[in-house]
């Protein structure tokens, strides 16, 4: 997605010690502000929807008494998923605003450099990747979005559509068994969970890998929160947007100065405290799933 | 005419003779007969009216002679010889040894009274030391009963029956008779000596108490010296002694209920009876006389002996004007210590008869007759002097302190407790933690105590299928309160009488517990329950909790739906059966206690699915299987990629350090070092 344009373009190679580095501005405030809000809502969903699927461990009475009960669980459970549609839906209207603000045709935003719908290049860097892994060929030049980023970000869509709506049918089965049979409650509950567990799975595993836990980005990335990153690590990472951006000569539109200390300090912590829960929840499900079966 | 008359006259007289000659001629003529054999048996007594007639039978030398005399004037005399030996007429002589004579050929209620008594019944064993008819009556000099000849007359009873029952005779050295000196105290008893010093014929001898030919053992109820026909047998004579009785024992119940009072023999000792003023002897005041002494002990083993009368004489016995010789019966007031007769403990149930009964049947009862050291008898529980009545708060049978009195013993670590090896332990505290025992702490005295369930006198083991705590007898032990409860349970599945099952059913305590029964709203209730159902219902329990309502009711939420919300508690029955919670027609009615508006097609919710069953629950099955393939194929994809990357990152890494070591060194360097990462 096209990203804000920054108020105060400066000098790029201005000297570190007398002025505040200029970060390339990645994602816009409310960017940022819905990946917050939808790390909440997951990690809130993940722990109170997994103590259910996996009631017959310790664990997850000890969790369940810890966040009040179930009852009291159930409740953080529903206002989690009423603020994970409303993410969901602030970022539709977002990219609706987007399209306007930009007069953007419906073609070109779904199908723009900008965009996040794979495309046949990212076939190629998916090849490319792939080559370059088992040592055929270089690293690719990624562009703006990666495949995988694109992947974690149709995920959600999926993920929202499959237990967002298994979610409705069980908070409202009387309303529902208007219309489906009652064992599809059944069929939902597995759905519901087992999708769940899936995206808990793979947010807390591959997702953390690909953005955090790589070696050279160890042991963080806090780009999705401060929404700056530097300029050389664009450069490296995303090499052809780069290029793009210095081909246009907009780069200097999207620099900004960085956040001071204490507030990547902060955030650092908010991080440290998901990737915490996170892994924990990962530890637990494996423990769940693998030793502890029913 | 006169002349005609004279000869009319003579005539009249002639006839008159001739008819007295007539008739005196015919009565000698049939009397002649009899009047051949006379004297009684004379043809007989040619041969054994002589002394030395004798014979040798078993090596032995047996006089054969009857004296002639005595016979003729017996009551008998007139049936001669063969009217008892009747086996011998018109035998010619010698003859054989005559059969046994059988007086009840004429004598038919004595002899079906003897047949029935003890001698009869000696007799009919073989036992040579048994007395036959002649061992009393004597055989061939036999007189009427009122006749002093007689060998069977009032003043010589005592001495015909002493024969055998005095001292040093076989049968009081080798047979088992309680008495002893029967002749000796009868004797010198006020009977005795009425009879054989001042010769009172109507003084009663050893057949006016134990009869003449029915005598039995006391034990036997039949018996006129039984228990509970003593009274009977003394009123015979003493028929208005229940107005002298009357300070000890109220006169109508002495008559109508002998059985639960002190019989005569328990103040009066058989064979003893003594010419003293009894009363004076057991009067409460003569007890305390030395039991009001504190420091009063028993010599044998230091014992206090003291008696607090005043607690006696407000217990239930005392306001009842009970004596203390009515309990301690065996006391004898013709010694200056009349208590030095005592032999045995109180016996409690000469006056409770009924509960003695059940008592005895009880384990305690058993055990007590066992001699078990530990068996409470009926002093551990109601005490001695001071019982009082259970509905007295000061009692130890008062509800409230039931369950203390038991603990005297069933508390862990007690006597009874150790001895125990079945599965019940910690009952008290169990109990007193209970429902019951917390209601019993707030005062309710109606409700259950040990003694509601295990019965006060009747204590069985689990086991015993007489005990009101087997599993057959529970439903209706725990009816006996929750009547309406035991109605349903009788009612449903878990009833024998409606699941004609042969195996063991579950009754209250399988689900409720036995001693540690909670409240049905408690929680530790609620979330237990499904464990208490999946003892027997094993796999169903098991796919409960692979639902949302097991796995929240797992979580501690004791509001989903458990066994009994669905299924009932006490009127489970099938589900195919219409009248269940779960019947086509109910099902949709028992959603909507929790799910308001639920509807048929709501009861559609598999409550029991598991994804483990692909013929009972196949979209179960095949969903859980199509999202565990999409979730491996994901993290298959996720893992083999991440595991790829990891050597290029590292590789990536160490460029990175490198660079920016170089950068350090003063190398040039047209960009920007990772500042962010070097400082993570």
């Amino acid at each position: 997605m096209p990203s804000e344009v920054p108020e105060k373009p400066a000098p790029l190679n201005t000297p570190r010690s007398e002025d505040p580095e200029r970060q390339f501005v990645r994602f816009t405030r409310l960017q940022r502000i819905l990946h917050i809000c939808m790390i909440c809502s997951f990690l809130s969903l993940a722990t109170t929807g997994l103590t259910l699927k996996f009631s017959y461990t310790r664990w997850a009475s000890v969790v369940s008494h810890l966040l009040g009960g179930f009852e009291s669980e159930g409740n953080i459970h529903r206002a989690a998923a009423v603020v994970m549609f409303g993410v969901f839906i602030t970022h539709l209207v977002d990219l609706v605003r987007l399209k306007k603000r930009e007069h953007l045709s419906w073609r070109s935003l779904v199908l723009g450099p900008g965009s996040l719908v794979p495309n046949g290049q990212d076939l190629k860097e998916l090849i490319g990747t792939l080559k370059w892994f088992v040592g055929l060929g270089p690293r690719p030049a990624y562009g703006r979005w990666t495949y995988w980023e694109k992947f974690d970000y149709f995920a959600v869509f999926w993920g929202i559509a499959v237990i967002g709506s298994t979610g409705l049918t069980l908070w409202f089965p009387v309303f529902f068994t208007r219309f489906i049979p009652g064992s599809f409650l059944n069929v939902a509950t597995i759905v519901h969970s087992d999708e769940a567990l899936l995206a808990t799975g793979f947010i807390f595993t591959v997702h953390f890998f690909n953005t955090h836990l790589r070696p050279e980005k160890f042991p963080m990335d806090i780009t999705v929160f401060t929404g700056r990153m530097p300029l050389e690590e664009l450069k490296r990472d995303k090499p052809r947007e780069y290029e793009a951006l210095v081909a246009d000569g907009t780069l200097e539109e999207h620099m900004e100065e960085a956040y001071p200390p204490i507030v990547t300090r902060t955030i650092r912590i908010f991080g440290w405290a998901a990737l915490a829960v996170g892994f924990s929840t990962v530890l637990w499900i494996i423990y769940a799933v693998i030793f502890a079966y029913q | 005419m006169a002349e005609t008359k004279i000869a009319r006259r003579k005539w009249r007289l002639g006839v008159a003779f001739a008819a007295i000659l007539i008739t005196l001629f015919t009565l000698r003529i049939s009397e002649r007969p009899v009047r051949a054999a006379d004297p009684p048996g004379a043809e007989c007594l040619a041969c054994h009216g002589d002394k030395t007639f004798n014979t040798t039978r078993a090596g032995k030398t047996v006089s054969l002679y009857v004296d002639g005399k005595k016979f003729a004037t017996s009551i008998h005399a007139s049936f001669g010889c063969t009217g008892c030996h009747a086996d011998l007429e018109g035998k010619d002589f010698p003859h054989d040894k005559p059969a046994r004579v059988k007086c009840g050929t004429c004598h038919s209620d004595e002899q079906a009274l003897y047949s029935k008594s003890l001698h009869g019944k000696a007799v009919a064993r073989g036992d040579a030391l048994a007395p036959s008819c002649v061992n009393c009556h004597g055989n061939h000099a036999i007189y009427p009963v009122k006749d002093p000849r007689s060998a069977v007359a009032p003043l010589k009873v005592p001495f015909v029956c002493g024969q055998c029952h005095s001292e040093g005779t076989p049968v009081s050295r080798t047979r088992q008779i309680a008495q002893d000196n029967i002749l000796g105290n009868y004797s010198e008893s006020i009977h005795g000596e009425a009879l054989l010093k001042k010769g009172l014929a109507v003084a009663p001898t050893c057949a006016t108490c134990h009869t003449a030919h029915s005598i039995l053992p006391h034990t036997d109820p039949a018996s006129s010296i039984n228990r509970k026909n003593i009274a009977a047998t003394c009123t015979k004579c003493h028929s208005q002694i229940e107005s002298v009785h009357r300070k000890i024992i109220r006169g109508e119940l002495w008559e109508k209920q002998a059985n639960v009072l002190p019989a005569c023999p328990d103040c009066h000792q058989p064979h003893k009876i003594r010419n003293v003023f009894y009363e004076m002897g057991m009067a409460n005041a003569d007890c305390m006389r030395c039991h009001a002494n504190e420091k009063l002990r028993r010599a044998r083993d230091g014992k206090s002996m003291f008696v607090n009368i005043d607690e006696a004489s407000h217990s239930v016995h005392g306001k009842k004007g009970i004596a203390c010789s009515q309990c301690h019966s065996e006391v004898n007031a013709s010694r200056v210590r009349p208590c030095e007769t005592i032999t045995k403990g109180v016996d409690c149930t000469s006056c409770h008869d009924e509960i003695g009964k059940l008592y005895a049947t009880s384990i305690h009862g058993q055990l007590n007759a066992k001699n078990d050291s530990n068996a409470p008898t009926c002093k551990e529980c109601h005490g001695t002097h001071g019982i009082l009545n259970k509905q007295d708060p000061q009692s130890p049978t008062f509800a409230v302190n039931v369950p203390n009195l038991c603990a005297r013993c069933h508390r862990e670590g007690q006597k009874a407790a150790v001895r125990y090896t079945g599965t019940q332990h910690e009952i008290i505290s169990n109990y007193t933690e209970s429902i019951h025992g917390t209601l019993l702490k707030n005062g309710l005295t109606v409700t259950a105590t040990c003694t509601s369930c295990h019965s006060a006198h009747h204590i069985l083991p689990r086991s015993d299928p007489a005990s009101t705590v087997n599993a057959n007898n529970v439903p209706n032990t725990c009816g006996q309160c929750h009547h309406g409860i035991e109605e349903q349970f009788e009612n449903s599945i878990h009833s024998k009488k409606v699941s004609g099952y042969g195996k063991p059913l579950p009754v209250c305590n399988d689900c409720h517990t036995a001693h540690s029964i909670h409240r049905t709203d408690e929680n530790s209730f609620k979330l237990n329950v499904m464990g208490t159902c999946g003892r027997c219902h094993e796999k169903i329990a098991e796919t409960y909790f692979e639902t949302y309502h097991g796995k929240v009711s797992r979580l501690g939420y004791t509001k989903a739906a458990k066994c009994y919300d669905c299924h009932g508690a006490h009127d489970v029955l099938k589900v195919t059966d219409p009248r269940s919670h779960l019947s086509r027609a109910n099902v949709a009615a028992t959603c909507q206690k929790c799910h308001a508006g639920a509807t048929r097609r709501f009861a559609g919710y598999l409550t029991h699915a598991t994804h483990h069953d692909p013929k009972k629950y196949p979209f179960v099955f095949y969903t859980f299987w199509g999202m565990t393939g999409l979730l491996l194929g994901t993290f298959v994809v996720g893992g083999i990629h991440t595991l790829l990357w990891l050597p290029r990152a590292f590789q990536m890494r160490r460029e990175l350090k490198a660079a920016e070591a170089a950068a350090e060194n003063g190398e040039p360097h047209a960009g920007k070092d990772t500042k962010e990462d070097g400082d993570a």
